[in-house]
């Protein structure tokens, strides 16, 4: 099973993400965000990080890159591709997933681990959780608050699209407590606090994480 | 500029500046983008708007609107 880790200008967690997939126990394959092609991998990761410094709105420029032509028409294809944060916000910026993420209400930057709870099993990265389970993740981030109109917001419930809503306190001020989705087919999932930073007792608060890097390895099976 | 019903954090923050400042009766204040374009006549104002609308926007959260001014001294 291969996973292909992009790298932008900019990106900080590809690293760690790249390790989180091999942890897993698949192979990860580097990305770079100007090449035309996806190196045949079976998923991606768009992982954390400041893409061209976030200039103009974090994750707009990103959207634009040549890899993410690519990486859009995989997606019809059944592609699966996770998101973390500002992975998150450059799928949302390229369309393919709804909403948006803007300034954190507090304004500032958020850096704390986070309880979450999975509102859904039912995705490409969450299929090795269970609905209703809490994990224990690292938020950090400025650009956090999810925000979409309240049609959006009823369908992403409605369809079972929230993946992941925040516990305790809301560390952005994002609207319904969201801090992840799906597409509607639940092959693309966009999260802001980082799983690949919770994969090993030594560098995380939990090994929670691990389960998004290991619930894709079934997706892509079951695809192939 | 940011939608009137996406919450403006930086806007209030200036607000809360403006009345530390001792300036009264200033209600709101939203923050935006600004951006100048040098362009051809032959850019016409759909096209501005479609950069607008692409790249310079996001339609999720912001609103624009575009004005056209002649650059003085302008090779015409």
């Amino acid at each position: 099973m291969r996973i292909g880790v992009v790298t932008f200008p900019g990106s900080l967690d590809d690293r760690d993400a790249a390790r989180a997939v091999r942890r897993a126990g698949a192979e990860a394959v580097a990305l770079w965000h100007a090449d035309h092609d996806l190196a045949g991998v079976d998923a991606v990761v768009i992982p954390g990080g400041f893409s061209y410094g976030d200039y103009l709105r974090a994750g707009a420029i990103a959207s634009l890159a040549p890899i993410m032509r690519e990486i859009v028409a995989a997606v019809a294809q059944g592609l699966p591709v996770l998101g973390i944060c500002n992975g998150f916000q450059i799928l949302c910026e390229a369309g393919l997933l709804p909403g948006a993420l803007v300034r954190n209400s507090g304004l500032h930057f958020v850096c704390r681990d986070q309880r979450l709870r999975v509102e859904s099993a039912s995705t490409a990265w969450t299929a090795d959780l269970a609905a209703g389970q809490e994990l224990l993740i690292p938020v950090k981030n400025a650009e956090g608050r999810y925000v979409a109109d309240a049609a959006t917001l009823e369908r992403l419930s409605g369809e079972g699209r929230v993946v992941f809503r925040y516990l305790e306190q809301n560390p952005n001020g994002a609207m319904a407590d969201i801090a992840g989705i799906s597409s509607a087919d639940g092959r693309v999932v966009g999260l802001m606090p980082h799983p690949e930073h919770a994969i090993d007792p030594l560098t995380g608060p939990s090994t929670d994480g691990l389960a998004l890097f290991t619930s894709v390895l079934r997706a892509t099976a079951s695809v192939a | 500029m940011p939608k009137p019903e996406i919450l403006d954090p930086q806007g209030q923050a200036v607000a809360g500046a403006l009345a530390r400042l001792g300036i009264a009766g200033v209600g709101d204040v939203r923050q935006g983008k600004h951006f100048e374009l040098d362009v051809d006549d032959s850019v016409d104002d759909d096209t501005l708007h479609r950069i607008a609308g692409d790249l310079l926007a996001n339609p999720v959260i912001e609103d624009w609107v575009v004005t056209r001014v002649t650059r003085e001294g302008a090779a015409r």
